[in-house]
C-alpha cells in the first residue's frame, strides 16, 4: 500500500518555510466556499503574493487529477478546490446542480449576451434576441449566474447585469476573457444585409 | 363554418354589426382603431362560443388571426412616433439595420450553442457551493484611558438635574376625595341624580376624576348604578334602590 498522502512528510528534518506557508494555503482552501485570490491569500497569511504563488505551485502539483481525489484548480480569478472528475459518478448520486441544472436554450442565450456584452439592461438583451427577456433574466439572477451590476445612464435608467464569477467557475473559465472569440460582426451582417436585399428585390419585381 | 367569426354580431360603443364590416371599415380607415374596444369584441366571440355546444376549432384559429391583426393596427396608431421612426428609414438602411440585427443575435445563438457544449464537458466538475465566507469582525482597540477621565465623565451624570418647573401645564388632577363628599352630600339631600348632570362643566380631566369617585363609591357600597345602554347617561341612587337581578329558588 501506498503510504497515506501526505504534504510535508514528518521525516523531512529541514523543512522549507515555503511549506508551512503551503499548508495554511491548504488550510484557507479547505474552509473557503469560493475561489480565493492570490492577493487574498497573501493577506490572508500575511505573506508575499509571489511566495503564495510559489506555494500553490506546490499545492496543485500535489492535488492534480489521478493523484488526488481533491483537485486544485484556477476558477473565476482564483484559486479552488474541487472533487476530481474520477469522481463525478459518485458525486452526481450524492450532490444535485442547481445552478446548471435545466438551462433553456433562452436562458443560454440570454447567458451568452450578458457574458459577452456586460453589464447589459433587460431591454438591450430583449432587443438582441427579440422577446421579452424578464423571466430569463429573473430565473439567472436567481441561480446566481448573473447579478445587478448598475444602471444605465440617465434618471430611471435600466439596471444592467453582468456575469458573476460563480459563472466562470460553473463553466470552467478562469474569467470572461477566455470565452472563444465570436466570429467577425462585420462580415456577417454583410452577407445578411445582401441576403436580405435579394430577397426584397424577389418581392418587388 | 369559418362565417361564424365573420358574422359574429358586436355591439361596441363605437360599432355595432358584424366583425367582417369592423374589420372592412378599419381598414378602409373609415373607423379609428384607437376607438374600438378590443377587449369586448374578445368578450363577445367568448360569449358566443359558450353559447355553441362543440368547438369550433376553424373559427377559433380565425378569430385569433383577425384579433390579432385588428390589435396590431391599433397598436401601431397608438405608437406613431415609432413607426414615424422605422419609416424614416431608407429600405437599404433598414435592411443594413435588420441584417445587423440578426447577424448579433446570430452571434449570440453561437455563443450559446458554445455554452451549452462547455456546460456538458463540465458535467464532471463538483466543487463546493456556498456563500461568500465572512471576513472576521474587525476588533475595536481603545487608545489608553485615563481612569480621572472616567470618573469625571461619571460626576457629571450623578449630579442631580435642574428641576423642571411644571407650572406652565395646566393639567392639574383634583382629588378622588373631593368627588367622594360632593356625591355622598347630594346623595343625602336627593334619593337620585344624573351623573352627567353633576358633572357638566366641569374640565375633562375633572369628569374623570368624578368618574373614579363614582366608581369608589358603588364599589363601597354606598351607591348604586344604572345606565339604560352604553353612553346612556349613569344614573345614581341610593344603594337600595340598584335593582340586581337575583337568582331565588322560585325562579330557578
Amino acid at each position: 500500500m501506498d503510504r497515506p498522502l501526505r504534504l510535508i512528510s514528518r521525516d523531512s528534518i529541514v523543512e522549507s518555510p515555503i511549506d508551512s506557508l503551503a499548508r495554511t494555503v491548504e488550510a484557507l482552501l479547505v474552509v473557503a466556499s469560493q475561489p480565493l485570490t492570490i492577493e487574498q491569500l497573501a493577506d490572508a497569511t500575511e505573506d508575499e503574493a509571489e511566495r503564495v504563488e510559489t506555494a500553490l505551485g506546490l499545492l496543485s502539483e500535489r492535488y492534480r487529477e489521478g493523484r488526488s481525489g481533491i483537485v486544485l484548480e484556477r476558477a473565476a480569478g482564483g484559486y479552488a478546490f474541487r472533487a476530481a472528475r474520477e469522481a463525478a459518478d459518485a458525486c452526481g448520486r450524492l450532490f444535485e446542480r442547481p445552478v446548471e441544472r435545466g438551462l433553456s436554450q433562452a436562458a443560454l442565450e440570454t447567458l451568452a449576451i450578458v457574458a459577452y456584452t456586460g453589464p447589459v439592461s433587460r431591454p438591450e438583451i430583449a432587443r438582441i434576441r427579440g422577446v421579452a427577456a424578464d423571466s430569463t433574466v429573473a430565473s439567472l439572477v436567481e441561480r446566481g449566474l448573473i447579478a445587478e451590476a448598475g444602471r444605465e445612464a440617465g434618471p430611471g435608467g435600466a439596471v444592467r447585469y453582468r456575469a458573476t464569477p460563480l459563472f466562470e467557475r460553473v463553466f470552467g473559465l478562469d474569467s470572461l476573457a477566455e470565452l472563444p472569440r465570436l466570429d467577425d460582426l462585420g462580415a456577417d451582417a454583410e452577407e445578411l444585409r445582401e441576403r436580405l436585399l435579394e430577397v426584397a428585390g424577389a418581392r418587388a419585381s | 363554418m369559418a362565417s361564424a367569426v365573420r358574422d359574429l354580431e358586436l355591439d361596441l360603443d363605437a360599432f355595432e354589426g358584424p366583425f367582417d364590416l369592423l374589420l372592412t371599415l378599419v381598414l378602409k380607415e373609415q373607423l379609428e382603431p384607437a376607438e374600438i374596444d378590443v377587449a369586448a369584441i374578445v368578450v363577445a366571440f367568448v360569449e358566443h362560443l359558450t353559447a355553441t355546444e362543440r368547438i369550433d376549432l376553424d373559427a377559433c384559429g380565425e378569430f385569433l388571426v383577425l384579433v390579432a391583426a385588428l390589435l396590431e393596427i391599433k397598436a401601431r396608431q397608438l405608437f406613431p412616433d415609432e413607426s414615424a421612426e422605422l419609416s424614416e428609414l431608407e429600405p437599404e438602411e433598414a435592411a443594413a439595420e435588420l441584417a445587423r440585427r440578426l447577424a448579433e443575435y446570430r452571434r449570440m445563438k453561437e455563443a450559446a450553442g458554445w455554452l451549452r457544449e462547455r456546460l456538458a464537458e463540465e458535467r464532471d466538475r463538483y466543487f463546493r457551493l456556498g456563500p461568500a465566507p465572512l471576513a472576521p469582525r474587525a476588533e475595536r482597540r481603545l487608545a489608553p484611558q485615563d481612569p480621572a477621565a472616567l470618573a469625571a465623565a461619571l460626576a457629571g451624570l450623578a449630579e442631580p438635574p435642574p428641576k423642571v418647573s411644571l407650572s406652565h401645564m395646566a393639567l392639574r388632577f383634583p382629588p378622588v376625595a373631593q368627588f367622594l363628599e360632593r356625591f355622598r352630600a347630594v346623595l343625602r339631600r336627593r334619593r337620585v341624580f344624573d351623573f352627567d348632570g353633576e358633572v357638566a362643566g366641569l374640565s375633562r380631566v375633572e369628569q374623570a376624576v368624578a368618574f373614579l369617585a363614582l366608581l369608589e363609591l358603588r364599589k363601597s357600597g354606598e351607591v348604586a348604578l344604572a345606565q339604560a345602554a352604553p353612553f346612556a347617561p349613569i344614573r345614581v341612587t341610593r344603594p337600595e334602590n340598584e335593582r340586581i337581578p337575583q337568582w331565588t329558588v322560585r325562579s330557578a
